[in-house]
Order: C-alpha cells, then sequence, then structure tokens
C-alpha cells in the first residue's frame, strides 16, 4: 500500500512535467492544426538552459536555492520562448498554405537540427546535476518503507499549478486569449476582423516554449540527468498526453498528462522497467483508435 | 416503372441536443426526379448524408428496392457498400472530383469495383492476368460515352481540377453515373451555374431520368435550392422545414401549399436568390 | 535591410549566447563551464551576413516569377532522356568504378529502393508514415532468424521477409488507416518504436542489443562468394582468381535487381485500377467512399505494399551486413527515407532515385564532419521545404489517355485528408 503510494506520488510529478510540455502541442495544434514534431526538442533546449545557468548561478556565488531557481525559470523559459519564436518564423511560417506534408517535414527536420545543435554545441555525453532540493516530507511507514514526498515533488506541483492558473487567466480573460481562440476558429475570419494572425501564432509558440523550458528545467532537477535525446520521448510521450486528453482542450493537456506519468510510473514500478515507453506509445495507438476525441476533446462531425 | 424505389420511414438524426432530422417519411419513386427542398438549415444535407451512409442514422429505416425486388436497408449499411451493393449514388455540395487526376481517369475510377472485383484480381494484373485488359477496354469506351454525354470528349487528358465550373459539375454527375446507380443523389447540382449552364444540367438530368441519349438511366434524388430548376424538372418535391416533412407532392401541389409560402416567407429572402446561399 | 540583419543578429545572439557560449562540462564534482566567446560572436556574425544576403537576394529578385513552373518542365522533358542514362551508367558501375564507389552504390541502392517502396504509400496513396522502418526491421529480423533457426537461404527467405512484412502492415494498418494525415503518421512513428523497443529487449530470441551476427551470405544459384575460393565458390566454378569485391558487385546487383522489381511494379500499378485507386484516394477520400471504392482495403493494401518491400529490403540488409541490430532501425531512418521521398517530389521515380543519390551520397561527402552531418541533414530538409515544397520533379503523368499524354503540374493536385 505504501508502495503504491508513493508511485502514485511520483507518478503526478511526472504527469505534471508531461502536461507542461502537453499544453505547449494542444496550443499549436489547437491554433494551426499541426503536430509541432520540434515541441519535444525545445524541451530538451529548455533543459540545458536551466543546466548551464545554474551553473552560472552557482558560479557567481548566488547560494540561495529559491533565488537561483527562479532566475532560472525565467532565463530558461525566456531564451526558450525565443527558440519557439525562431522555429516558427525559420521553418512554419513559410509554409502556411502550403501542401499538407510540408509543414510535418519541416518540423521534422527542425527537431533533427535543434537536436544535434545542442549535441554539437553541447557534446554528447549525459550530464548530471547535484540535487539542489535535498529531503522532504515522511509521509508515513510501513514495514520499513517510508512513503516521501520530496521537496523537489512539493515545487514542481507548485510551479505547475501556478502557471497553469496564470495560463488559464491569460487564454480565458485577456484580449490576446480572446485572438488566440478566434485564431483557431477561423484564421481567415479572425484575420478580416482585425486581428494579427501571424503575431498571435507566434506568442502561441513562444508560450507553448516558454512552458516546455519550464518542464525542462524540472526535468533537469528531478531526475538529475540530461543528455540531447530526452526531447524525442519526452515529446511523443507528451504528445500522447495531449491526444488522451483531447487535443486543443488545455485542462485535457493536463489531465492526460497526469494519466500518462501515472500509467508510466506503475507499470515501471509493477510490470517492467524496460517496456515503459512502449506502455505509453501503445496507449497513444489505443486512444487514438477508440477514442480519437480524447477524454475532454469536442466530437468532430466529419464535414461533407 | 413506378414502384417506390427509396422508402425513407421516420428518418431521425441528432447530433448532441441538435435534432436536424425529426421522423422524417418519404418516398422516391423508380423513373422519377424526386426533389427535397427547404430553407437554409431545413436538415436536407442531413438526409442525403444518411441516405449515402456518411451519417449514422440516430433512428428510422431507410429502405431501398430494386426493380428486381431485392431491398437493402442503407441505414446499417457500411457507406462504401451502399454505392456499391444497393447502387446509389452521390454528388457533393461543393464538387470532389479528383483535381489532379484527367477527365477520363476520374470516369475510370469511378468503375473500380466492375474492373478490380476483389484484391487478389487487382495483384494479378500486375502480371497481366485476370483479364483485366478486356475490361479497361470495355471501361474506356463507357467513359468515351459520357465524355460524349457532357460534352466533355476533346478535354479528357486535361486535369479535372482546370476545366470551368459549369463542366466540373457535368463531370461530377458523369462520374457518379459511371457507378451504374440505380438511384443518383445530387447535392444543390445547379448551385453557382449561369442561366444557360442551368439549363444545360436540367436536360442532362431530365435524359439521365429517361435513359436519351445517355449510357445509362436512373431516378434522381436532388436537393436545389434553385426554383426555377426544380419546377421545371421534378416529378414530385418534398418540402422540408426545420427537419421536418411541411409538403410533399407535385410541383404544382407544392407551390400552392400555403406551408411551403409561410417556410418560405417566413425564412426571409429564400426564393428569388437562393441560388447564391451555399451552405445549408 | 540593415536594421533586419541587426535584429536578426541580436536574436542569434539570444540563441546561440547560452548554448554555444558556454559548454558544460562533466567535472570531477560538478558540472564546469568553459566560455566560448568566439565561437558565440562567430555565429551571429555570420547570421547577421546571412539574412543581408538572403534579403538582398530577395530584393534583387522581381517579385512573383512564375520559374518552378519552367523548372518543372525542364526537369521533366530531361527526366525521360535522364532514366536511360542513369540506368547504363548505373548498370555497368561495378566495370568502371572502385570497390568503395560500388559499395556505396549498394548503399544508395538500398535506400532508392526503400523510397520507391514508401513512394507507393505516401506517394500514391498519400498515407504519411513515419514508421517506414519498422517493416526494414520485420525483413531484417525475419531473414536473420528464419536462416538462423531453420537454414533456409537467402533466395528462399527473401519472399517470406517480403511476406511477413507485408503481414504486419496489414496487421498495424488495419485498426489505424482510418486516421487523418498527422495522427496516422505519429501512430505510424509509434509503432515504429514499439516494434524498435521489443527488440531491443527480447533479448532470447533477438539477441537484444547486441544485435544478431554469421547471417548468411547471399548464393548465385548455390555457388558462394568468399575470399578463399574453394569448393562451391563462384571463383572456383568459373576459373577465376577468388577476391572479395566479387561478392560486392554480386550484392550490387543483386540489391539492382530488387529495386528495378518495385519500380516496376510500383510503374504498373499505378497505371492499373489498383493504383488508380490510391491515387484517387490521395486526392479526396470522401469521393472514393461516394464511388463505392473500399477505402479501408485500398488504404492497406497501398501500406502492405510499401511494407512488402520495406521487408525485401530488410532481408538484403541483413544479408550484406550479416549482423544486425536495434540500432540500425531508429526513427531516424524512417526520416530519411520519407525526406528521399518528398526530396524527389511525392510519386516521381526519377525524383526519388536522384534524391537518394543526393542525400545518402551526399552524406557520404560530410563523412568527415560526422557530428554536423545530421545537423545538415535537417537544416536541408528544412530548407527544401521552404523553398521546394513539392521536391525536384513533381506533378504527374496521367495513368492513361486518349491522346497525348500530358503532364498535370502539381499545383493542380490537391491531398485529400487521409
Amino acid at each position: 500500500m505504501a508502495y503504491a503510494l508513493q508511485q502514485l506520488i511520483n507518478g503526478l510529478t511526472l504527469g505534471m512535467i508531461y502536461g507542461l510540455i502537453a499544453v505547449g502541442y494542444t496550443m499549436v495544434y489547437g491554433i494551426i492544426g499541426m503536430i509541432n514534431f520540434a515541441h519535444g526538442d525545445i524541451f530538451m533546449v529548455g533543459a540545458f538552459l536551466s543546466l548551464i545557468s545554474l551553473t552560472v548561478l552557482s558560479g557567481l556565488g548566488i547560494t540561495s536555492v529559491p533565488l537561483a531557481l527562479a532566475l532560472t525559470l525565467v532565463f530558461a523559459a525566456g531564451i526558450a520562448g525565443l527558440y519557439g519564436w525562431t522555429v516558427e518564423r525559420v521553418a512554419y511560417r513559410p509554409l502556411r498554405g502550403s501542401f499538407r506534408l510540408a509543414p510535418l517535414i519541416s518540423a521534422i527536420g527542425m527537431s533533427i537540427v535543434l537536436q544535434n545543435f545542442v549535441q554539437v554545441s553541447q557534446g554528447a555525453r549525459v550530464k548530471p546535476m547535484p540535487e539542489m532540493l535535498p529531503g522532504g516530507i515522511k509521509l508515513l511507514t510501513e514495514d520499513n518503507f517510508a512513503v516521501q514526498l520530496s521537496w523537489m515533488q512539493i515545487a514542481i506541483t507548485i510551479v505547475t499549478l501556478l502557471l497553469l492558473v496564470a495560463f488559464t487567466y491569460l487564454v480565458t480573460r485577456t484580449p490576446l486569449g480572446r485572438a488566440m481562440r478566434a485564431c483557431e476558429q477561423d484564421q481567415k475570419m479572425a484575420g478580416l476582423l482585425g486581428i494579427d494572425t501571424d503575431r498571435t501564432i507566434s506568442i502561441t509558440f513562444v508560450i507553448g516554449a516558454a512552458l516546455a523550458a519550464v518542464a525542462g528545467l524540472m526535468f533537469l532537477l528531478y531526475y538529475g540527468v540530461i543528455d540531447f535525446y530526452i526531447g524525442f520521448i519526452a515529446g511523443v510521450k507528451a504528445f500522447t498526453a495531449a491526444v488522451l486528453g483531447g487535443i486543443g482542450s488545455l485542462p485535457g493537456a493536463v489531465l492526460g498528462g497526469l494519466a500518462i506519468g501515472l500509467i508510466e510510473t506503475f507499470w515501471s514500478a509493477y510490470f517492467s522497467v524496460q517496456y515503459k515507453d512502449v506502455a505509453a506509445f501503445s496507449i497513444l495507438v489505443l486512444v487514438l483508435i477508440f477514442m480519437p476525441t480524447g477524454l475532454l476533446g469536442r466530437a468532430d462531425v466529419e464535414k461533407v | 416503372m413506378t414502384h417506390p424505389l427509396l422508402s425513407v420511414e421516420a428518418l431521425t438524426m441528432r447530433f448532441g441536443g441538435l435534432t436536424a432530422v425529426d421522423a422524417l417519411s418519404f418516398e422516391a419513386r423508380a423513373g422519377e426526379i424526386t426533389a427535397v427542398i427547404g430553407p437554409n438549415g431545413a436538415g436536407k444535407t442531413t438526409v442525403f448524408n444518411c441516405i449515402t451512409g456518411f451519417y449514422r442514422p440516430t433512428e428510422g429505416a431507410l429502405r431501398l428496392t430494386h426493380a428486381s425486388g431485392a431491398t437493402y436497408p442503407l441505414a446499417s449499411m457500411a457507406g462504401h457498400l451502399i454505392t456499391r451493393r444497393a447502387q446509389v449514388a452521390r454528388t457533393f455540395q461543393n464538387i470532389r472530383l479528383f483535381a489532379g487526376m484527367t477527365v477520363l481517369e476520374n470516369l475510370l475510377v469511378a468503375q473500380h469495383n466492375t474492373l478490380m472485383p476483389n484484391v487478389a484480381n487487382g495483384l494479378l494484373a500486375v502480371f497481366g492476368l485476370g483479364g483485366h485488359r478486356r475490361a479497361e477496354r470495355a471501361a474506356i469506351e463507357k467513359a468515351k460515352l459520357w465524355m460524349e454525354a457532357i460534352g466533355l470528349t476533346d478535354r479528357a487528358d486535361d486535369p479535372a481540377g482546370s476545366l470551368p465550373y459549369g463542366d466540373q459539375r457535368r463531370l461530377e454527375i458523369a462520374r457518379a453515373m459511371c457507378t451504374d446507380p440505380v438511384l443518383l443523389c445530387l447535392d444543390e447540382p445547379a448551385a453557382g451555374l449561369n442561366p444557360r449552364e442551368s439549363d444545360d444540367l436540367s436536360s442532362l438530368l431530365m435524359r439521365i431520368r429517361d435513359g436519351r441519349d445517355v449510357a445509362g438511366r436512373c431516378s434522381l434524388l436532388l436537393i436545389e435550392h434553385d426554383m426555377g430548376v426544380v419546377m421545371r424538372i421534378s416529378d414530385h418535391v418534398v418540402v422540408l422545414d426545420h427537419g421536418r416533412k411541411i409538403s410533399d407532392g407535385t410541383p404544382e401541389q407544392v407551390r400552392a401549399d400555403p406551408h411551403v409560402i409561410a417556410a418560405y416567407l417566413g425564412e426571409g429572402d429564400e426564393g428569388d436568390d437562393a441560388v447564391t446561399e451555399a451552405a445549408l | 535591410m540593415l536594421r533586419d540583419a541587426a535584429v536578426s543578429a541580436v536574436i542569434a545572439f539570444g540563441l546561440f549566447g547560452a548554448m554555444i557560449g558556454l559548454k558544460t562540462e562533466v567535472g570531477v564534482q560538478t558540472i564546469e563551464l568553459t566560455p566560448r566567446p568566439y565561437l558565440v560572436l562567430a555565429a551571429v556574425v555570420l547570421v547577421f551576413f546571412g539574412r543581408l544576403a538572403l534579403l538582398a537576394w530577395k530584393k534583387s529578385r522581381p517579385a512573383g516569377t512564375p520559374k518552378r513552373g519552367r523548372i518543372t518542365a525542364v526537369a521533366n522533358k530531361a527526366g525521360r532522356y535522364l532514366t536511360p542514362v542513369v540506368l547504363v551508367l548505373t548498370i555497368t558501375l561495378p566495370f568502371y568504378a572502385e570497390r568503395y564507389y560500388v559499395d556505396l552504390g549498394v548503399l544508395v541502392l538500398t535506400y532508392v529502393m526503400l523510397g520507391w517502396g514508401l513512394n507507393i504509400v505516401v506517394g500514391l496513396a498519400g498515407l504519411l508514415d513515419l514508421g517506414y522502418v519498422a517493416f526494414y526491421a520485420v525483413g531484417a529480423y525475419s531473414y536473420a532468424l528464419i536462416a538462423q533457426n531453420f537454414g533456409l537461404g537467402f533466395w528462399t527467405c527473401l519472399p517470406l521477409a517480403g511476406i511477413l512484412a507485408a503481414f504486419w502492415g496489414v496487421l498495424l494498418g488495419f485498426p489505424v488507416l482510418r486516421l487523418r494525415g498527422d495522427y496516422l503518421a505519429i501512430v505510424t512513428l509509434a509503432f515504429g518504436e514499439i516494434i524498435r523497443v521489443v527488440i531491443l529487449n527480447w533479448t532470447s530470441l533477438t539477441g537484444g542489443p547486441n544485435g544478431l551476427s554469421g547471417i548468411p551470405r547471399p548464393t548465385l544459384f548455390g555457388l558462394v562468394f568468399n575470399s578463399s575460393g574453394g569448393e562451391g565458390s563462384f571463383a572456383e566454378f568459373f576459373g577465376i582468381e577468388p577476391n572479395i569485391s566479387q561478392r560486392g558487385i554480386f550484392l550490387f546487383y543483386v540489391i539492382l535487381g530488387l529495386a528495378l522489381l518495385t519500380n516496376w511494379v510500383s510503374l504498373r500499378l499505378r497505371r492499373l485500377p489498383l493504383g488508380r485507386a490510391w491515387e484517387a484516394l490521395r486526392e479526396d477520400e470522401i469521393a472514393c467512399r461516394a464511388l463505392g471504392i473500399d477505402v479501408t482495403v485500398t488504404k492497406l493494401t497501398a501500406f502492405a505494399m510499401g511494407a512488402c518491400f520495406a521487408g525485401f529490403a530488410g532481408a538484403f540488409f541483413a544479408t550484406r551486413q550479416a549482423f544486425i541490430s536495434p540500432e540500425s532501425f531508429t526513427f531516424i531512418e524512417s526520416a530519411i527515407v520519407l525526406a528521399i521521398v518528398v526530396l524527389g517530389g511525392l510519386g516521381s521515380q526519377i525524383g526519388v532515385a536522384l534524391a537518394a543519390v543526393v542525400m545518402i551520397g551526399g552524406g557520404e561527402l560530410f563523412r568527415d564532419f560526422q557530428e554536423y552531418r545530421m545537423l545538415i541533414f535537417g537544416g536541408a530538409l528544412v530548407i527544401m521545404m521552404v523553398v521546394r515544397p513539392r521536391g525536384l520533379v513533381s506533378g504527374r503523368t496521367p495513368s492513361v489517355s486518349l491522346g497525348d499524354k500530358r503532364h498535370i503540374s502539381a499545383d493542380m493536385m490537391t491531398e485529400g485528408h487521409g
């Protein structure tokens, strides 16, 4: 029982990270209807930026952990946002209105570019990171097994929830959010009504990338190791989360992320660690076949 | 040849909470042109999509009866089998031609099931087996007859997407006819046509009904906004409003029906410039 | 213009400042940073002048030139005369080229074959398959396992490998083929990864990460190729000096034959009802359904046919290497084959062949810059899509005609939602 409870905590924390990445997929899919294949790699870039920032800050003698984390969060999210903007500007915008496969292939190319750019600039070796927030709260002990809620997990949960609240406010209550939803409904019409669609789409990419970078920072802190390849697998899993939650739905993305995090953790704990990626991929396949609208997605009536 | 070809019985279609078609019943008789009319949003295209298998009706039955007496429950048949077995063909409101393929190719794709009865046959043809060559020649002959009927013989090798709008409409009808239907469903065939093209279309449809100067003959069911066309060619008119049937009869009877007049006037500017109304 | 370039340079500084400027090195206890300011400066300057050059070039070119159509027309005309020339040059390659080029030719031809196989799925039927490498893997492992466990030779196993791959294609394709474009892409990607992870972890059958080695080499009507000659060898039978390059040449002709078979079958299918239905499906799936075409079966045949050729190619790969491991079947392989198909121009046979030569042969040129190879590959994909999204040779020739066959430009063609 205690073991299961620990898995539940771990699964939810992992799910938060997937949820943050999934929000980026779902937003971009909602607004321009394409799978932003490079999104997982933006997450990876965010993790590297966080690593660099934390190392610089500790080199500068900033010992306060909350301060270092806050500065890193802002730095990583900002620069990753710039990456998101650049990717959209360079690889997707020129292809808007082009034939169906073009943006997807361009996105695959961008993903390869980002991966190999990081490999070339930062090296192919796995980067370890010393634990920043050791310790935690012991919730209960059963048969010598202590259920632990680490400070790290608490921090990840709080930051994720705060970001999601802020983000939900942005989408539902601000003019920018209204412009985004309008573009999602009908881009041409939104343009005719005076909404700068190019700018709105750019901002969507920037926000999605910033959230992915925060997820990257958390991944780095939580696992303590990163390499240039983490983006691919995490990206596919986060995409699965977005699909499971219902693509285009923001609460769905978070819900899907939590579900994928839990499934993966429990699968690894009780079945097999080697096949944990198979579990996530199989869920993707099953969801798409049997429940293509996801948990919270809108039913899509085929227009004839 | 006036047995009931298609009978629609208590057809109901709901999308979520919206009832698009509500307990609709009517019949289309063999050898006739039946028109389904009604103001925008009356549920006409939904009825069509149910008949041709694109939607599965929430309730009700759709029964098609061939001259041979065989009946087909359209509501429970897979989409492609409705065309293949029950022999119901259709065209679309927004033309769906294979734009990058030539006129001839479009007409050959429509004969797919005749040319390729099964997959094994299709694969054997790679090695020149399975009597494919003869079937292909016959298919081309049939395509030629239809190109002649719609006056597109000289454009046989041009991509369908490069044809003028009116020609595309006629080609789509010819393509549907190549599947050898007993019932052809036309979704606003006259939309966007100029008066001359609309006249040509009317005469083509009547020729198809009577089997005059064309390579096939079948009954027709059409949705149309152009009242001129409807009144000129229809043998039987069904009027829908808000998913229900409000009138049913000959063009003359329908025109005089106070319900119909009320429905159209109530909706506002229907009737005159209804042709320009694109969406249902 | 200067301002624009300056803005680009500032953005580049933002992008590269930390990532290039500060390299993280794994130290004894912690992470250490190595500052590299000059590299950042170089990158920023490069972006500045790159942007300037791009803007200048754009300005010098009159707006809205209809050049594209002319290039296509020329390429298509040239294609007619180019094809026999390329074919003759390829067939005679082992007679005039060194061993290195023959081996490179084998590699390129493997990708040509994969490209032509995938072209059936993506180019003709319009189904975006990102897990094509899975069937390549199925073919390779089928051959290796059957050969090792049942002692069957290459030529017996080859059709089996193809059939097994096609079978897997049908099995995987059946539930997912009704999904729309991008969803189908991501599901096929997931399938590709699932198959790879299973191969990687099913150690008792597949050898896991160590792979399978000692896979039998192909024979020519029972004659073996080896460097020592001896009883039953090719060299002994023909009374010539045994030389290991003979095997290379033999493999070259095997893959050439297989590739040409793929080409022949796909060209033939295109002119038949099945192939026409594939193209119709790519153009408009809903219209196909309305014409009574069984969309699922039609898609499945395309999927299975593509998988079958990947299976053949996989068996060839296994026999050529005599060793296979999961590493050869990663997502990046699928991406490379897809890139070849798209770069070549969807549906164009000669285009795909040229693209394979450019991509694989070109990749070899960058062999010395191993690290940068994939970076350049990814960049090339993006640039290709932006500059010429329809590929080198675009458009299609009608499969049947009454008069002259006229080329149909790509602008006419549409893709449905398949």
